[in-house]
């Protein structure tokens, strides 16, 4: 049994150093890994919705009646663009180039607040148009399908800023560079959830 | 987000108050009740999540009871129809929501750690956070007793459009939606967490394939929960937009689909079925192997099964819409489905009894329990797999057939399972045994009082008595196996009275009993090898794992003959339980603070905004200041000590946190 113990001097880093967890990946960001495993769940179910409800309205307007895709493709291209300039900061910070890992969040973020800009644009149009949250299931769909994206870009812009205040007031710099990552990963998911929103949702027409 | 310094290395007996946001004071381990609504330690947390959720077993118990009173006789009028609704949706509710899961939840928080070697799950504030949540969350579907103008009457499965406005005008079925969103929260974070802790804080040695047959079946439960609750999450949220906010996603007038709920709810609700089930298989495969005195028969066959029953566990929801009208392809294909899953779930049956086959078996208390949990489960998985044959499924379903299948499937399999688990680690936690006599005497109580009661259901819904109507006609020959299904819940419920007055005594009687030392059972896994009850560090040192069953090893060598022979006394063997020094993450309040934001917006939703302001305020803040706050706290009591090398893992917890939590706030 003498074998059967770890030697004296680990114990205090035993489970709590990052680097040794069993499987090489930090505990959080296997967490977020796997929270954004569970988000898919959360997006296919909502995705679901809309597409059996898609043609679904007694009154006139349906959603696919309004999509402007020229507008839409725009701010679409806008977050795509803001996954590059996340990048960016990633590796800004990975070197430890705070003033330019700061610069590429602040982008990041901005981005992100030009398509929110769009989504309430695009939401007010519609409507205008005589498309309400209420006006049928179609639309009740669309909107609450499209509004928790929108939310979720929110929570994705705090935790962008939050990251530049912290890294203004020096307490995020290269060295936990994985703190950025992280939410590097879920700014990238919810890019990624778009591409597929606006792919399904507005590019394939209605039967 | 997880910004902060590194925590200052103080010499002890330094002073200096934390006070992140400037509110709460840092709480120091002090023996009062402030270490427990602020305690980090997965054992505590588990704890508080069994007493909990027994309350909670309680509350549905009396529910249940009223439910039995009620159709003792025929055409009685001890409750009305509307009320009845009530009383039989927040039953199943209760049960399920409220004890089932927290109950295997105080488990899976307590062993996983001790069954793989760790001093903590990954991220011990969250763990207090999702306990808190879902207390929150169960306090919060209760007051709609009182505030709500009565429960949810829909069934626990609230159908629309029966759970619309029209139908269902009182704030019930709010309360159950938004309930049930903060208590799937709870469970989000908790599986979220369990999971990393079970993939990345193994010990040395410990490779997954070693992990004791429970964590395994509470692993794959985590993963159930974390891809399952996202559904019904939606699902809960439409509907309380629809009664909220007049959206249309379930009025059949406008268009909708009144199917697209009973599609979600199962998705949902089918694996919710193996989340209760899967922890009760875990445990019964540590304590059969244990009372039988062989290792598990084929570990690997009740692993593998395990993981089949996770992923087949998907494909099988719309054996609950047979009679929906969802046409003969999908109900031939899902009836396939549901025929093949029995598969991996006979593995198990046949691998407990080969495990007891030929085995020097001790019936104690638990092994009663886990024995009662594998035959009571084979009934109910029999009658399962007749409703799997659509053709029979349409003559039994929305019968009490259904209602006496599911009782033996998670009365039967999974609760008593639960209750094994409490007489087995009873010792290890409290750490004194519960007395055995009693116990037995609970035992078979429970047993009769479970078959008087189900049992007869079979033959009820055979005769074609219907589920959820609050009373029957004399005449159709119902009468007779009512009253026995009466006078077996009230023994069922003498049952539980009389465990909880075994609970009292045995601890009454303890000090003048020997203590049970570290390993009473003579058992196999990990948690036996520290004192009981467990210290608050867990393990000394971190145990290196050489085989599956390392601690059995430890005490027994096989020689070359094959024979066993014993090399150590448990006493010996077993780590003494005294070290200092070791490092332990601090207490903090947020995750409380957090948690009371929550019902606060609950309430908002229903009665006025304005409280959603307060309650956002009170979350948003708790997120922030929990961000702020170092997990280790410098000036922390006894276990504090003074290397921060490892400071990578205090802030990095809250990168996660910030964005889980912020997300939860906007999915409200
Ligand atoms: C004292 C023990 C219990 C008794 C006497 C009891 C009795 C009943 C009865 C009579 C019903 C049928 C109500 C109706 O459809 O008209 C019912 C429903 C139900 N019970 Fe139990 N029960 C007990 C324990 C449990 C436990 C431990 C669980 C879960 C772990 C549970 C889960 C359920 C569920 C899910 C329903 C269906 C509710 C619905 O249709 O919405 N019960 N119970
Ligand atoms: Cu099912």
């Amino acid at each position: 049994m003498a074998t059967a113990t770890a030697p004296a001097t680990d114990i205090h880093h035993d489970s709590h150093d990052p680097h040794a967890t069993n499987t090489g990946i930090s505990n959080n960001k296997l967490a977020m890994w796997l929270f954004l495993s569970t988000e898919c769940l959360l997006f296919g179910a909502l995705i679901s919705t809309y597409l059996i409800y898609k043609t679904r309205g007694n009154s006139e307007v349906l959603p696919t009646d309004l999509f402007d895709i020229p507008f839409t493709s725009v701010s679409s291209f806008v977050l795509l663009m803001s996954s590059l300039t996340m990048v960016l900061a990633l590796s800004a910070f990975g070197r430890n180039d705070l003033d330019r890992g700061k610069a590429w969040l602040l982008v990041t973020a901005m981005l992100g607040a030009v398509f929110m800009g769009g989504q309430a644009y695009e939401f007010t149009a519609f409507y205008e148009e005589g498309l309400g949250y209420t006006t049928n299931p179609a639309a009740s769909a669309f909107y609450t399908l499209t509004g928790f994206h929108g939310a979720h870009v929110s929570i994705g812009i705090i935790m962008l800023m939050s990251l530049w205040v912290a890294a203004n007031q020096g307490k995020l710099t290269g060295k936990n560079s994985e703190t950025v990552e992280i939410v590097g990963l879920y700014w990238h998911f919810v890019d990624l959830v778009w591409i597929f929103i606006f792919t399904v949702i507005y590019l394939i027409p209605p039967e | 987000m997880a910004i902060i310094e590194e925590p200052l290395a103080l010499t002890s007996g330094e002073q200096h108050a934390e006070r992140p946001l400037g509110v709460l004071t840092r709480p120091q381990a002090n023996g009062s009740w402030k270490d427990w609504v602020s305690t980090v330690d997965h054992k505590k947390i588990g704890i508080m999540y069994g007493v909990a959720a027994m309350f909670f077993f309680l509350v549905g118990g009396l529910e249940a009871l009223l439910i039995r009173t009620q159709l003792a006789f025929p055409e009685s009028g001890f409750l009305s129809a509307d009320v009845y609704n009530q009383i039989f949706t927040m039953h199943g509710v209760t049960m399920i929501f409220l004890f089932v899961m927290p109950f295997a939840a105080a488990f899976a928080n307590y062993l996983i750690p001790l069954q793989i070697g760790a001093r903590d799950v990954a991220f011990p504030r969250l763990n207090a956070l999702s306990f808190w949540v879902w207390l929150s969350g169960a306090i919060f579907l209760n007051t709609s007793w009182i505030v709500g103008g009565g429960g949810a009457d829909c069934g626990w499965f609230c159908y629309s459009p029966n759970s619309g406005i029209t139908f269902s005008p009182t704030n019930g079925v709010d309360f159950y939606a938004i309930g049930l969103l903060i208590t799937g929260i709870a469970s989000l974070v908790s599986a979220v967490n369990l999971a990393v802790t079970c993939l990345n804080m193994r010990a040395p040695g410990m490779s997954l394939f070693r992990m004791p047959v429970l964590t395994w079946m509470l692993l794959v439960t985590q993963f159930l929960l974390a891809f399952a609750l996202p559904v019904i999450t939606v699902a809960l949220l439409l509907l309380l937009f629809d009664r909220q906010f007049d959206s249309q996603f379930f009025d059949p007038e406008a268009g909708a689909d009144p199917l697209l709920w009973q599609h979600l709810f199962w998705i949902f609700g089918h694996p919710e079925v193996y989340i209760i089930i899967l922890p009760s298989f875990g445990i019964i495969s540590e304590v059969i192997p244990a009372f039988s005195r062989k290792p598990i028969f084929g570990y690997s066959f009740m692993v593998f099964s395990g993981i089949a029953i996770g992923f087949m566990g998907w494909g099988v929801w719309a054996h609950h819409m047979f009679v929906s009208g969802i046409g003969p392809i999908s109900v031939f294909a899902f009836s396939m489905a549901t025929m093949f899953i029995a598969v991996p779930t006979g593995v198990k049956i046949l691998n407990w009894l080969a495990t007891m086959w030929g085995g020097k078996l001790n019936f104690s208390t638990a092994m009663l329990f886990a024995v009662g949990t594998v035959t009571m489960f084979t009934i109910g998985g029999l009658s399962g797999v007749t409703h799997s044959l659509a053709p029979a499924d349409t003559q039994q379903t929305d019968t009490y057939y259904i209602v006496a299948h599911f009782h033996y499937v998670i009365f039967g399999g999974g609760v008593l399972g639960l209750f094994a688990g409490v007489y087995f680690w009873w010792p290890k936690v409290f750490g004194h045994l519960l007395d055995e006599r009693r116990g037995k005497i609970h035992f078979w109580a429970m047993l009769i009082g479970f078959n008087l009661t189900f049992g007869p259901m079979h033959v009820l819904g055979l005769q074609g008595m219907s589920r959820r109507i609050n009373t029957y006609s004399s005449g159709f020959g119902f009468e007779f196996w009512n009253l026995v299904a009466t006078i077996g819940s009230y023994i069922l419920g003498a049952s539980v009275l009389y465990f909880l007055w075994n609970v009292y005594k045995s601890k009454k009687d303890a000090p003048n009993l020997p203590a049970p030392g570290p390993d009473p059972w003579d058992a196999r896994s990990l948690e036996w090898s520290i004192p009981s009850p467990t210290p608050e560090h867990n393990f000394d040192e971190i145990p290196v794992i050489e085989s599956q069953d390392d601690w059995w090893f430890r005490k027994y060598n096989i020689e070359d003959d094959g024979s066993v022979v014993r090399i150590s006394s448990a006493e010996d063997a077993a780590q003494k339980g005294d070290a200092v020094g070791v490092h332990l993450p601090s207490p903090s309040f947020w995750p409380l603070v957090l948690a009371i934001g929550l019902p606060l917006i609950g309430y908002g939703l229903i009665f006025n905004l304005w409280l959603c302001v307060v309650g956002g305020l009170l979350t948003g803040g708790a997120i922030y200041a929990w961000v702020l706050e170092p997990v280790d706290d410098p000036d922390a009591g006894a276990h504090g000590h003074d290397d921060h090398r490892d400071g990578g893992d205090p802030d990095g917890e809250l990168a996660t946190v910030g964005a889980a939590g912020d997300d939860m706030e906007g999915e409200d």
